[in-house]
């Protein structure tokens, strides 16, 4: 085992301080080390987008990011987003509704992929959504679902006209 | 928990880096985006003994106007950012167009400039552009510093011209000439995956709109970035005209490279692909000389 190194990260807002392995992922340091296990880990070699996290708020993959190289970042993961325990996040009030997921697996990528789109993108097309999520494999809904939440999600943010 | 174990040093200044490369480069890597070095390491295809992280080497991250009217790249500048700096849209068009086909937003938030170019993947995006832009990359490392074209600079599959205690840490380049248009196009299954074929081109009008200078740099075509030179060498002195353009696709795609086939696309339908998008490419960027020279 190699040496062990101190890191300071901020987690869902929360500044976490712990010794890590540099081989530890920051996806396991998230799931094992933290318990946050909302976040997946599907192909672990950066190819499913399972893992998405935000980095200083940008998407990143945590499982291709060792966790030393999160010490003295921000890390936003899954459970950050709904306000409350009986609340949701808009984007994911918007997949329950559009039934834009079935087993659930790929959400939470979906989820912190497509959050900072649109905040970026807030009124984006099909084939945009299409492109921004093409980094993101889902195996139950064919996509089509997941679409049409971001639209009604884009939607609903949009001031009543 | 899947990498093996590896001693990690995360220097603060390139001056010590360069020292760590100069002492262990045979076993060591440089970790900057990590996007292609951390996957091939959770598989332990790579088990490097020492991990040099190059994260903490700001000096390393701009992109600045250069004298001559080009542009100067840090190796450590995020592909994400060259979406975003309008100095790259103005300065360097062609790459522009060429980064969102760059995997997806995830990877190019974490990516680098110099990570891809070093890394030498020939399915890549920033290394056909840059032999097409005509790019020269600074090298450097404990002895002192080089810069090399970046045509030269690509050797073989994965391989380069840097010695294991050379890093590279600066991208020039150079202005496009004048009254010259360019494009970027590439075909892949999904967007954002490896391109079944892709090009990247730049054609150079003169006072008279006839071709001055093309330049034809393809991804995906062979072990290396690959030049047609013979069928931008058929455009030169001509008009341009949708026949000539149709012949220079015909010559590159039938002489000028040897894409292996793969899982997703013979060999045979990759030159097809390239025909198409050689003609495609060289009409927008046709359009977009006149365009400029207008």
């Amino acid at each position: 085992m190699s040496a062990l190194y101190k890191i300071s990260v901020t987690v869902n807002g929360e500044r976490r301080e712990h010794e890590v392995e540099p081989r530890l992922l920051l996806s396991d340091f998230l799931r094992h080390d933290l318990g946050l296990t909302g976040t997946h880990v599907g192909c672990e070699h950066g190819v499913c987008g399972a893992c998405t996290v935000l980095l200083n708020g940008e998407p990143v993959r945590s499982c291709i990011m060792l966790a030393v190289q999160a010490d003295d970042h921000a890390v936003t993961t899954v459970e950050a987003l709904a306000p409350g325990p009986e609340e949701l996040h808009p984007l994911q009030q918007a997949f329950w509704e559009c039934h834009g997921l079935q087993c659930g697996f790929c959400t939470p990528g979906f989820l912190m992929t497509l959050v900072p789109f649109l905040e970026e993108n807030p009124d984006p097309s099909e084939a945009e959504i299409r492109q921004a999520i093409s980094g993101n494999l889902c195996r139950c809904t064919g996509y089509q679902h997941i679409v049409d939440a971001v639209l009604l999600a884009a939607q609903r943010r949009r001031p009543a006209e | 928990m899947k990498p093996a174990p590896f001693e990690y040093q995360a220097p603060g200044s390139l001056e010590a880096a360069l020292d760590l490369l100069a002492h262990h480069g045979e076993e060591a890597k440089l970790l900057a985006g990590g996007q292609s070095l951390i996957p091939v390491m959770n598989f332990r295809l790579a088990q490097p003994s020492l991990l040099i992280d190059l994260n903490k080497l700001a000096e390393l991250d701009f992109i600045r106007p250069g004298e001559d009217g080009g542009l100067r790249i840090g190796a450590l500048t995020r592909q994400r950012r060259l979406e975003r700096e309008p100095l790259v849209a103005e300065r360097a068009p062609l790459l522009r167009e060429a980064v969102p086909f760059i995997a997806h937003p995830q990877i190019r938030n974490r990516g680098t400039v110099g990570g891809s170019l070093a890394h030498a993947d020939p399915a890549a995006e920033l290394p056909a552009v840059a032999v097409a832009l005509g790019a020269r990359f600074r090298l450097q490392s404990a002895r002192g510093e080089r810069w090399v074209n970046a045509k030269d600079f690509f050797a073989g599959l994965f391989y380069t011209l840097l010695e294991p205690d050379e890093m590279l840490v600066e991208v020039d380049l150079p202005p496009l000439p004048p009254r010259s248009g360019w494009a970027f196009l590439e075909i892949a299954r999904r967007h954002g995956d490896y391109a079944q074929a892709g090009v990247a081109a730049v054609v150079s009008l003169d006072g008279a709109g006839r071709c001055r200078e093309a330049r034809l740099v393809y991804l995906s075509a062979g072990d290396t970035p690959v030049e047609a030179r013979e069928a931008a060498g058929m455009l030169a002195g001509g008009d341009l005209s949708p026949e000539a353009i149709g012949a220079a696709a015909q010559k590159a795609s039938r002489d000028e490279m040897d894409p292996a086939g793969d899982i997703h696309s013979t060999a045979e339908f990759k030159r097809h692909l390239v025909r198409v998008l050689t003609k495609r490419a060289l009409l927008r960027a046709v359009e977009r000389a006149r365009e400029v020279s207008r």
